[in-house]
């Protein structure tokens, strides 16, 4: 009897119709292509991108030299050479991040003591010469400068959870 | 010379607007392929993407004609006429209405069912020419799946010949005159199903792609062709899905003939609408299926083809054909009376 029934059902076509049923509803279903470049995907205040180092509101850098980030660093991105400056802190004299070793891990934000390196909502840059894959003190201290108000309100927005 | 024009301009009323047609359902397939997987489709070129088949259509246009050096360069070019020529020579007998057609044969049944059956040598010589692996393997799995269902679309194409007692596609029509329940699809139904299931077979299409295979030899027959000559094959595939849309609709559903004949009011309703309207309507829902086909079922294993073709087309049709010969002898109302 169940052997009639799958012939009966194979013979008119059952399942095939079924399948043509679902397809068809979807060709009315809201759509959910996102058109990316006037429209952008939501994104979290925890959005892992281009890297920054930060100021205090004083414009003194955070980095302390600490190196806890170039320790944790799974990829090995980040070299860091420091000395004691004028005043008598501890300061970074080269802070390079290889954005080609970089797997954007967010392990060296995690790190940071003083927050001084974050990685920004930032994500839309490229590279045009060799070499442009490492990211210098100078690049990344302005990056900081100029996304400082996101990446504030990104900390504060996270705050709670940290 | 006069004469010559008119013929001329007779043929470019067919085929201007015919070639207008498989650009934009290369469009509509794109768009509702996308729908069906809930994204949108192209949209970029021109207002909502309505320029995109105009596009491609350039851009295939300058690009190179590559020709294999080990290929055989006659067959290689002559290939895509192959396949594109019959698509284009069977609309000759294509009635749009009562009236309206180019060569009204006696015999054009036998002649579409001719040149259908011829297009598939553009593949095979594409295959064969292109001197590839792959295109090798895609002409060959086309000549195989063409042997098992032209039989199939033949035996259903001889259902029609036997409930309309004639060859002329404009008397098939005109023999299911009498409203929907008369047209051929109700008493021919296992035959309308077979021959658009084959049909889809014909022209090479999801679910019966493997000719093409991308996933398994690349593109099949065309794997060698590129700029117009792959364009070409690719307006045939186009040119012979509306054909067999259009041969559905005038075999099975009716052609011109208005849905809602014998019914009263609604049927002195809808008198003032041409039949041609009605044809391309018909004709264009099976267009739409051929793509609704393509967006949901993956291809079929090469031998479960075979298997459909053999061991449940053919004995489906014959059956019928007795049935349908028992129908007519005994002149069945309300179809063969």
């Amino acid at each position: 009897m169940t052997k009639l029934w799958h012939s009966f059902k194979s013979l008119f076509l059952w399942e095939l119709l079924i399948g043509m049923r679902l397809t068809g509803r979807n060709l009315f279903a809201r759509k959910i292509t996102v058109q990316y470049p006037e429209e952008s995907a939501p994104m979290s205040p925890r959005f892992r991108g281009l890297h920054a180092l930060r100021r205090y509101a004083n414009g003194e850098e955070r980095c302390i030299a600490c190196k806890l980030c170039e320790a944790v660093c799974p990829a090995l991105a980040i070299t860091i050479d420091s000395e004691q400056r004028g005043d008598g802190s501890r300061r970074t004299t080269r802070y390079d991040i290889d954005l080609f070793k970089c797997i954007f891990c967010g392990f060296c934000e995690e790190a940071c003591p003083v927050d001084s390196i974050v990685e920004t909502r930032h994500y839309e840059y490229h590279f045009e010469q060799r070499g442009e894959n490492i990211m210098t003190k100078d690049k990344l201290l302005a990056i900081g400068d100029k996304f400082e108000a996101q990446i504030a309100a990104d900390r504060t927005a996270d705050a709670r959870y940290r | 010379m006069l004469e010559l024009l008119i013929i001329f301009a007779k043929i470019a009323a067919i085929v201007a607007p015919l070639m207008l047609g498989v650009a934009y359902l290369t469009y509509a397939e794109r768009k509702l392929i996308g729908y069906m997987q809930v994204r949108l489709g192209p949209n970029r070129v021109g207002p909502k993407g309505w320029g995109q088949p105009i596009a491609d259509a350039l851009k295939l246009l300058f690009k190179e004609i590559v020709i294999p050096s080990s290929a055989d360069r006659t067959l290689f070019l002559l290939a895509p006429v192959l396949a594109i020529g019959p698509s284009l020579a069977a609309w000759a007998v294509i009635p749009f209405d009562d009236h309206l057609v180019l060569a009204n044969i006696d015999a054009s049944l036998l002649y579409i069912l001719a040149l259908t059956s011829v297009g598939v040598y553009g593949i095979i010589v594409a295959g064969w020419a292109s001197n590839s692996k792959y295109a090798f393997l895609g002409a060959m799995r086309s000549a195989a799946q063409i042997v098992a269902y032209e039989i199939a679309m033949g035996f259903a194409l001889v259902g029609v010949l036997m409930a309309a007692h004639s060859l002329n596609l404009r008397e098939i029509v005109l023999a299911q005159s009498g409203g929907i329940w008369h047209w051929y699809w109700l008493p021919l139904l296992p035959l309308f199903l077979v021959y658009l299931i084959s049909g889809v077979a014909e022209t090479n299409r999801a679910p019966f792609d493997v000719a093409e295979g991308e996933s398994e030899i690349v593109a099949g027959f065309h794997v060698e062709y590129s700029g117009m000559a792959f364009a070409v094959f690719f307006l045939a595939e186009y040119a012979n899905i509306i054909l067999i849309s259009m041969l559905v609709t005038l075999l099975f559903w009716g052609g011109w003939l208005s849905p809602f004949e014998g019914i009263p009011y609604l049927g002195a309703l809808f008198a003032f609408v041409p039949g041609l309207v009605w044809l391309l309507l018909k004709a264009s829902f099976f267009a739409f299926s051929f793509l609704w086909f393509r967006a949901t079922f993956p291809r079929y294993r090469y031998d479960q083809i075979m298997r459909l073709g053999w061991k449940v087309f053919i004995p489906v049709t014959i059956v019928w054909l007795v049935v349908l010969g028992i129908a007519v002898v005994a002149k069945l109302p309300p179809w063969f009376a």
